[in-house]
């Protein structure tokens, strides 16, 4: 019972700190800005630990933090094979296959207005349903290893890119573009020295949405079908044994992997779209 | 007429597209018969073979379009098992599944906007609370939280909870985040001198969140509850797979182990009506709202 009463009195004291940094004269310091967030975390994380010790939650239902820490420890190599086989081949792969394809069908449907016209509200309709079901088809048509994952990547992000960068390609005012053809600007010049450029921010967004997307159909079409490794495959074998500490083991590769993915995508942002507005007047 | 054109013309074109990836795909298997037989084929045999096989790899828009006829209407209007004979939905129609899949997301999709609108009002008006929780939720969007559906359902069976319940939990997890960021967003949208305004009237916090947070956070409301639904769809979809108790995804995982290729579609188009049928409502209900708002765009 004492780590119980414990976990609750950290959680009361981290909190009222928290609401007095919030409050208090320091709140706009940017460490103090970090600070209470991962305060928060921490929060969580003792309190997390603090029921399942006082209550003694079975690990077959919730293990401790501690124990999924110590799981991590024990089991780099199994993560590491798994990390490599769904994130590194399965949805970095679908991943850039997926957005390049987008991209390029962007840019060539980008001349015909009628198709825009179509194509669009298909695409935006296609990119609202539950595409994970068509894992299963695909896992069928390309295999059990990685092929299949990739393919399923690329049906998922394809259509969201799409829809973002038609609407990207789309966003160069008139004015700018009659002055590139005052300049006797190509298509291809336009194209790639206005339009590309000015839809970049719409075609990021494209891209941090699909980084999510390509995690999930990875993970989840290895619950279709795969070889005896992948953090899918592990989930869910691991899940049959109640062995729940790798479960979650494997979960927060799978949160830190995808963090670090978006991370990844947002920072090539900011090098590269750094005149948009959205990005100016940050630190 | 001048929109629905193009919009005809491109998902002809995809029609057109299966078709051909129908008769491509499928004649590997219809030449190695043949082969086997002895039989000299014509171009000609050869399509209407792979448009008419049992187990296609691709099964033809008809074939999958028969399949839901058979499915739905035909099963239940003149199978055994079927509402007519039996009285009950019978457990081989999609109806039967489509309902299973519908209740869970539902439920769920209530849940976690209502907990997610709960959430937006406290991270709103409690600055600490806006602090600590909106980074973590803006965080959790880039995490593949489907991945730990199977052991949510399986822990959730492990202590006593099955059927519905589980699947919805999934649900509202997924319909939970996006509700919160674009719910604080929405909250946040009036203008300073809009809430001056309010000041100068002395309105209290309730008041101004009653007569001006809320209304203005509407359009932000439906936005990200027809986001939330469709994840909220997916999520249930995803929470039937790992417990074989019916719904569309226990469908399309028993159609991919034996092998059942128009099953599986049949499924997926079942789940992409749903979806559809989903989005369409909340706009529909945001329509009638903004409208009486006097919002409408």
């Amino acid at each position: 019972m004492i780590w119980l009463w414990g976990a609750i009195l950290f959680w009361l004291a981290a909190w009222a700190l928290n609401a007095r940094l919030a409050a208090g004269p320091a709140a706009r310091h940017p460490a103090v800005r970090l600070a209470i967030p991962a305060l928060f975390g921490v929060t969580l994380l003792v309190l997390w630990e603090g029921i399942v010790r006082g209550l003694q939650v079975s690990p077959v239902i919730l293990p401790a933090p501690t124990e999924i820490g110590a799981t991590i420890a024990a089991s780099l190599p199994i993560l590491w094979g798994d990390f490599v086989q769904t994130i590194v081949k399965g949805a970095l792969s679908g991943y850039v296959i997926g957005c390049s394809a987008a991209v390029a069908t962007a840019i060539a449907i980008d001349r015909s207005p009628f198709l825009q016209r179509g194509l669009l509200p298909v695409g935006n309709f296609i990119a609202a349903l539950p595409i994970v079901g068509t894992a299963p088809i695909l896992v069928m048509w390309f295999g059990f290893d990685w092929q299949s994952k990739a393919a399923v990547v690329v049906v998922m992000v394809f259509f969201p890119v799409l829809v973002n960068t038609v609407a990207g390609l789309a966003a160069s005012e008139r004015m700018q573009r009659d002055l590139m053809a005052t300049w006797s600007a190509s298509y291809w010049q336009t194209l790639w020295k206005l339009r590309l450029p000015a839809a970049m921010p719409f075609i990021f967004n494209g891209l941090k949405i699909a980084t999510t997307l390509a995690l999930i159909g990875a993970i989840v079409a290895e619950f279709f079908g795969s070889p005896t490794r992948g953090m899918g495959f592990r989930i869910s074998t691991a899940v049959g044994q109640l062995a729940l500490p790798l479960v979650w083991a494997e979960i927060a590769v799978a949160a830190l992997a995808g963090s670090a993915f978006y991370g990844l995508v947002a920072a090539i942002e900011r090098g590269m779209t750094f005149w948009h507005p959205s990005q100016r007047g940050r630190p | 007429m001048n929109r629905l054109l193009p919009i005809l013309t491109v998902v002809a074109a995809i029609v057109a597209i299966w078709y051909v990836a129908t008769i491509w795909m499928n004649a590997q298997w219809t030449r190695d018969q043949a082969e086997r037989a002895g039989v000299e084929l014509s171009f000609r045999d050869i399509v209407t073979d792979t448009l008419a096989q049992d187990r296609p790899v691709l099964p033809a828009p008809h074939q999958v379009v028969a399949e839901l006829w058979q499915l739905t209407w035909v099963e239940e209007t003149t199978g055994r098992r079927g509402i007519v004979k039996s009285g009950t939905l019978s457990n081989r129609s999609l109806v039967h599944h489509g309902w299973l899949t519908l209740s869970a997301t539902a439920l769920g999709f209530a849940i976690g906007t209502g907990l997610g609108f709960l959430l937006a009002v406290g991270i709103v008006h409690n600055r600490a609370m806006d602090l600590s929780v909106m980074p973590w939720a803006i965080a959790s969007q880039t995490i593949p939280i489907l991945a730990i559906a199977p052991m949510i359902i399986v822990v959730l069976a492990s202590v006593g909870l099955t059927g519905i319940v589980p699947k919805a939990v999934i649900s509202a997890y997924l319909s939970f985040f996006p509700v919160v960021v674009g719910m604080v967003k929405g909250l946040r949208s009036p203008e300073v001198a809009q809430l001056d305004l309010l000041r100068t009237y002395s309105a209290s916090a309730a008041q101004a969140f009653w007569k001006l947070r809320l209304p203005a956070s509407l359009p932000y409301l439906f936005a990200s509850m027809k986001v939330g639904i469709a994840a909220a769809l997916v999520g249930a979809i995803v929470g039937e797979l790992p417990v074989q108790q019916g719904g569309l995804g226990a469908r399309l995982l028993a159609g991919s182990y034996y092998g059942q290729t128009a099953q599986i579609w049949a499924a997926l188009f079942t789940a992409a009506i749903l979806a559809a049928l989903l989005v369409g409502s909340v706009g529909a209900v945001e329509r009638a709202v903004l409208r009486r708002q006097g919002m409408a765009r």
